[in-house]
């Protein structure tokens, strides 16, 4: 398979587009896969916990 | 900063900075006949200070084990300085050209003056020095809280952070003298370019080392935008930069691409950097100190997610779109247009979750003017993303490419968005950091909340303006089928938009010198439960009774 322009073109409009409809699937399962929903929501309160602050042992 | 190092770490100081000199003597030397040995000769000082600064405090002892027990903050107390200074040098030599394309006598014939000079000055200074001292001062800072756990080492985020601040010294050195590979965001020469990488592996090597020793489970979504920042442009400035020089003894490269595949790597570069350098990093520290200060959780974490892939997913693809009507292949630069339409999703997504966070936090945004910093921008990130997506359609392109429009939403992202994050992020950070119980003065963060968007609004509108009439005149032609202006027919138009936005430089630039002077008040104040010299006694009465 030669190195030219029709290839990576070729490579970019069939492999290209089934990897990036691939990646948006897996992540869009992974976000509202509904087991995953309270560990989101206990993180989303991170920044604004009141506590001391210094690293836990 | 040497009193925090064990007894290995100085030695690995000092063998850093001693191979720090060498490197530089062997530049000075190869390159004596050569600007390279000017910088040569920059780095062996820097080095030969480093190792005086390190031997003198050799013999201090080692710092107690307790302080494992604290967060190491103080290279974000350093950053968060430099961050000021930076800004300062950017957006005075920001002013200066503005200033310089209303008036260009103003070069007086000095070479170092001119324009071509200067610009990179000012895009370095305020990209790199401004929002990279930025990134790293807050980035260490948020990592540690949100990881629970202290950095790896004492000796690798002042590497990073001195060596990157070493890094934009040479490059915008490096312009006054004329050094440039001239790629734009990517000027310095093969010797910074080789420096960069090194600091940059290290300072991704702490995001991993404190991540592999956190003790919170989750790794909490600003990690990511940080994370995405350091690993991809590490990507980009190595694949961009890719030269061979002259000799080593010559501070001029050559690219190892031509044409338009140069064209295309350096606006993949140009355009990514303006996605995960200035985006994702500074998303990274909304995530964090916009929830922090409202003191309400993200709207929606999940969202937060998505927009994290689909910005990650889509940027990358983006930068054909500032090739339009270019040698390059047509269906690339479609497919530019197309992914930069798309990706208004994921930045909405975020300037939304941003908006939503502060809904029923409204009063806070209107008492608090570090809080309306932080809202400002990510309303700005919403108009900014909006227009580089309407901007990127080649219709459209065909009227705003190579006009002030281009520069206008530029500034709209930049001042609107990275500059007033930064600014909400520092006014937030600065009195934790260094300790003190609140800011120096309240009054002067209004005053420099009002000067910033007074600036930002005459320089944009000005731009907008400016950018229209000139892709107008550009194209408008008579019943003859001439063009109806001249260049300089579009120049004399433009004169009073440059005046008006070399005032809205100076405003931000004003707005900027007041933070820098509230944060040095706010250090010199006293340290919260510092002892009080007048201590808690009663006064001495003036008369006793009887007397």
């Amino acid at each position: 398979m030669p190195f030219d322009h029709e290839t990576i073109v070729g490579f970019a409009k069939s492999f290209g587009l089934f990897y990036l409809v691939a990646l948006s699937v897996i992540c869009l399962a992974w976000t509202y896969w509904p087991t995953n929903k309270k560990g989101f929501e206990e993180a989303a309160k991170m920044p604004v916990l009141e506590e001391e602050d210094r690293p836990w042992h | 900063m040497v009193a925090d190092f064990t007894r290995d770490e100085r030695v690995s100081a000092l063998i850093v900075l001693g191979g720090l000199i060498l490197a530089g003597l062997f530049m000075a030397i190869a390159g004596r006949n050569d600007l390279l040995g000017v910088h040569g000769w920059m780095i062996a000082a820097a080095g030969l200070w480093g190792f005086f600064a390190m031997v003198r405090g050799f013999g201090l002892p080692e710092p107690p084990a307790t302080r494992l027990a604290e967060y190491y903050d103080a290279p974000t107390r350093v950053g968060l300085i430099l961050t000021l200074l930076w800004g300062i040098v950017g957006m005075g030599a920001g002013f200066w050209v503005a200033a310089l394309l209303a008036w260009p006598d103003m070069t007086f014939d000095v070479a170092w003056l001119s324009f071509g000079r200067l610009r990179p000055v000012h895009t370095s200074g305020v990209i790199f020095g401004f929002g990279g001292n930025a990134l790293i001062a807050t980035s260490f800072h948020v990592l540690q809280r949100t990881t629970r756990a202290r950095l790896p080492d004492a000796i690798s985020p002042w590497f990073v952070l001195l060596g990157y601040n070493l890094f934009c010294v040479i490059a915008a050195s490096g312009y006054l003298m004329g050094l440039t590979q001239s790629k734009e965001y990517a000027e310095p020469e093969w010797y910074a370019d080789i420096w960069l990488v090194v600091v940059w592996v290290v300072y991704f090597a702490i995001y991993m080392r404190t991540l592999a020793r956190r003790k919170e489970p989750h790794i909490y979504v600003a990690n990511w935008y940080y994370m995405a920042f350091i690993l991809v442009v590490a990507i980009l400035h190595i694949v961009n930069n890719l030269a061979v020089p002259v000799s080593f003894g010559s501070a001029k490269s050559y690219s190892l691409f031509a044409g338009v595949q140069d064209a295309m790597t350096q606006w993949w570069y140009g355009h990514n950097a303006v996605a995960f350098f200035l985006t994702a990093g500074f998303l990274g520290m909304m995530y964090y100190y916009l929830p922090k200060r409202a003191g309400r959780p993200i709207f929606s974490y999940r969202m937060s997610i998505v927009s994290f892939w689909g910005i990650t997913f889509m940027y990358m693809w983006a930068g054909s779109h500032h090739l339009h009507y270019t040698a390059l292949p047509h269906w690339v630069q479609t497919l530019g247009m197309a992914f930069s339409v798309v990706l208004l999703v994921p930045s909405w997504a975020s300037a939304g979750n941003a908006l939503l966070t502060l809904n029923g936090a409204w009063h806070k945004v209107r008492d608090d003017a570090v809080l309306r910093f932080m809202a400002l921008a990510a309303i700005f990130y919403g108009i900014t993303t909006f227009e580089g997506s309407f901007m990127a359609i080649r219709a459209v392109n065909s009227l705003s490419h190579y006009t002030d429009w281009t520069i206008g939403h530029v500034h709209a992202g930049a001042l609107g968005w990275v500059a007033m994050i930064t600014f909400g992020a520092l006014y937030s950070l600065v009195p934790t950091m260094f300790k003190r119980e609140r800011i120096y003065s309240q009054k002067l963060v209004e005053l420099h909340f009002w000067l910033a968007l007074t600036g930002t609004l005459v320089y944009v509108f000005a731009m907008w303006n400016s950018g229209v009439i000139q892709g107008l005149m550009w194209r408008t032609y008579d019943e003859t089928g001439t063009l109806s202006y001249s260049f300089i027919d579009s120049l004399v138009a433009m004169h009073p938009y440059y005046i008006a936005r070399a005032l809205g430089g100076l405003l931000f630039l004003l707005g900027t010198l007041t933070a820098l002077y509230n944060v040095i008040m706010t250090i010199r104040m006293p340290a919260i439960g510092a002892h009080d010299p007048q201590g808690d006694l009663p006064a001495e009465p003036a008369l006793q009774a009887g007397e």
